[in-house]
């Protein structure tokens, strides 16, 4: 201690540093609990935002130099090409809603990490949470929350660079749909969080996984112009299936559940299909990490 | 009344290294409790088991009388934990990093409030309380920790080597912190590979190497144990080695002298073991004296808690340290501690 520890203004702290505390005692009230424990820890979340917004700023101008830079890209290309639009910008911006809120989710695991690596997590586990999967929550929470901020600012600059804007409905649907991927993502990576060794091996999983899965599926282009084995794995592609609702948003004054979004090798897949898909990739990333998440805080 | 912390038979391995191999211990209620042992002799680890870091491969724990493996909740509750490292968040004030706290263990929002005031004024914290914990010193560092375990008013508060790496003139801060804390009802638990802390502040300590317990009891009774007096004599500030042996010879065939080993690395002076006797400075220095020797330097000391490791293991504290410098791997403890 580099300054000498100055005594209490008064004596009474030093008896009430160990007074029996009666509200210990109390019956604990689980629900009641895990709020209070997953809202401060939700809250330490967003003041580092708050205090190091670099992430969020960093969410939000990319997605917006993605959408003009490859807009004008494409620009010269022949109408109707891209489907029956009139402009790129249309196409691209569900392409970079999804890919954004990917990105987003799968750096989720990243904060845990640095604490499991420089002790902080140990300062969680050792309290008497209701449940130790109030981290977990916590991080799932302020990520999600991103994620929809995110969504919403790419939807209105695309709304501004002429790609038009969904109806209310569609609005309330791209919102859903931003929340199941960020959701299942987030999930995978949280868990990867506690089963990779350090932060170097998580960044190169992050790494690895960002660029490939975006060019495997339609963000850029649609399933026409790849090759059959590339069409293959884009409608096996997670990705595609949050990207050609949106896109359908977009493209269509009319829409529904019914409406076909999707033409995969094997059928088609509707707008309903597809948000089952994926709020069914979203149990199953819950479920998987459940087994890491037991051995790591249980 | 239950004892405060209770340890039975704890067995906890890493893979090959048995770090636990069976210890057992107890703590009663308002006493400062001293775990020692050089590094990498299983004092961390049965830290982190005693805090449910880690769960044991056998053993009872109990805080309190409350088990921490059937209810870590409510052992929790009453424990609090200070670790070697201390571990913030650089962006995070003091006081948000206490309120954190205060959610974490479930205080009340009037009470955390209160609760936080207390310990900030207790620990002189609150004129850096809304800085950013990044800007703090380490002895700043220190004491937020020292605040943040005590928060909740824990029956226990657990210190891992509470003054690593601290000047001289905080550790005395630190010690003096403890003992007010035990004056004022709390139990506090220490790991130490430094004898003059254990020296000083235990109450009870029990040393242990390699897993195992070999001694428990209060530095007074162990020191007691061992017995004897040790003196120290310098025949000259550097004597040559016939000379010491000759001393040695001499000495020997006092009553009194129970062992002479010459001490190479501190210029041939003499080590004895003697029976505790008044006389035995004078005896020694007449001893000598007729037999022509001169006395460079000579002093008499009882048992330290050094005497009672080397009694017990054959080897002295420092020289287990140096032992188990060497072994440690770091990769493998930095992977530990991770969890």
């Amino acid at each position: 201690m580099s300054s000498t520890l100055i005594p209490p203004k008064s004596d009474t702290n030093w008896q009430k540093v160990a007074a029996p505390q009666a509200y210990t005692d109390a019956a604990p009230n689980f629900f009641g609990e895990l709020v209070q424990e997953t809202f401060a820890l939700t809250r330490r979340l967003f003041i580092q935002l708050q205090r190091r917004p670099s992430t969020l700023v960093a969410g939000i101008i990319q997605p917006i130099i993605w959408l003009v830079l490859f807009g004008a890209l494409f620009q010269n290309a022949p109408k109707g090409i891209f489907g029956n639009t009139t402009n790129y910008g249309r196409f691209l911006s569900a392409g970079v809603i999804v890919f954004t809120a990917f990105a987003g989710a799968l750096n989720a695991g990243l904060p845990v990490m640095f604490d499991r690596e420089f002790g902080f997590l140990n300062r969680l586990l050792v309290a008497p949470l209701a449940s130790r999967f109030s981290i977990v929550l916590a991080s799932a929470i302020f990520i999600i929350s991103q994620s929809l901020l995110q969504a919403a600012v790419i939807v209105t600059v695309a709304a501004f660079l002429g790609a038009g804007l969904p109806d209310a409905v569609g609005l309330g649907a791209i919102a859903l749909i931003v929340f199941l991927l960020a959701l299942g993502v987030t999930s995978l990576s949280l868990g990867l969080a506690f089963a990779l060794p350090g932060h170097i091996e998580l960044i190169a999983v992050i790494f690895v996984t960002n660029l490939p899965v975006l060019f495997a599926s339609t963000a850029l282009a649609p399933l026409s112009f790849m090759p059959n084995w590339l069409q293959i794995v884009a409608t096996l592609n997670p990705l595609s299936y949050a990207i050609e609702p949106i896109r359908y948003l977009y493209l269509h004054q009319d829409w529904g559940l019914g409406s076909v979004v999707m033409h995969a090798f094997w059928g088609d897949v509707t707008f309903g299909g597809a948000l089952l898909v994926l709020l069914g990739l979203a149990l199953v990333a819950l479920l998987s990490i459940q087994p890491q998440l037991r051995r790591t805080l249980a | 009344m239950a004892p405060a912390v209770l340890v039975k038979n704890l067995k906890k391995r890493y893979g090959t290294v048995e770090a636990v191999k069976d210890i057992s211990f107890q703590v009663e209620p308002g006493e400062i409790f001293g775990l020692l042992g050089p590094n990498g002799a299983g004092k961390t680890t049965t830290l982190r088991a005693l805090c449910t870091l880690t769960t044991p491969d056998a053993g009872k724990i109990e805080i309190s009388g409350i088990s921490v493996l059937d209810h870590p909740k409510a052992a929790r509750q009453r424990l609090g934990y200070v670790a070697q490292e201390v571990a913030l968040d650089k962006v995070l004030t003091g006081r948000e990093l206490l309120q954190l706290q205060a959610a974490l263990y479930h205080l009340p929002s009037q009470a955390a409030k209160q609760r936080i005031e207390t310990v900030l004024d207790l620990l002189g914290l609150q004129e850096y309380a809304d800085k950013k914990t990044g800007t703090y010193s380490g002895g700043l560092r220190k004491r937020l920790d020292l605040a943040a375990g005590l928060l909740h008013a824990p029956d226990v508060l657990v210190l891992d080597e509470p003054t690593v790496g601290l000047d001289i003139e905080s550790r005395f801060v630190v010690w003096d912190f403890l003992r007010k804390l035990r004056e004022a009802g709390t139990t506090v638990v220490i790991t130490s590979h430094y004898l003059e802390e254990i020296d000083a502040l235990a109450d009870r300590v029990t040393i242990i190497d390699r897993g195992v317990v070999i001694a428990t009891g209060t530095p007074s009774e162990l020191k007691d144990d061992v017995g004897g007096d040790r003196i120290t004599i310098r025949i000259r500030e550097f004597s040559p080695i016939e000379e010491a042996q000759k001393a040695k010879d001499l000495l020997n065939s006092l009553a009194f002298v129970q062992e002479v080993i010459i001490n190479s690395a501190q210029g041939n002076s003499l080590n004895l073991v003697v029976t505790q006797q008044n006389d035995a400075l004078i005896s020694i220095q007449q001893t000598l004296n007729s037999a022509g020797l001169p006395i460079f330097g000579i002093a008499q000391s009882r048992p330290s808690l050094d005497d009672v490791y080397l009694a017990a293991t054959g080897k002295t504290l420092l020289d287990a340290e140096l032992a188990a410098a060497g072994s440690r791997d770091p990769k493998a403890e930095k992977k530990q501690n991770m969890r």
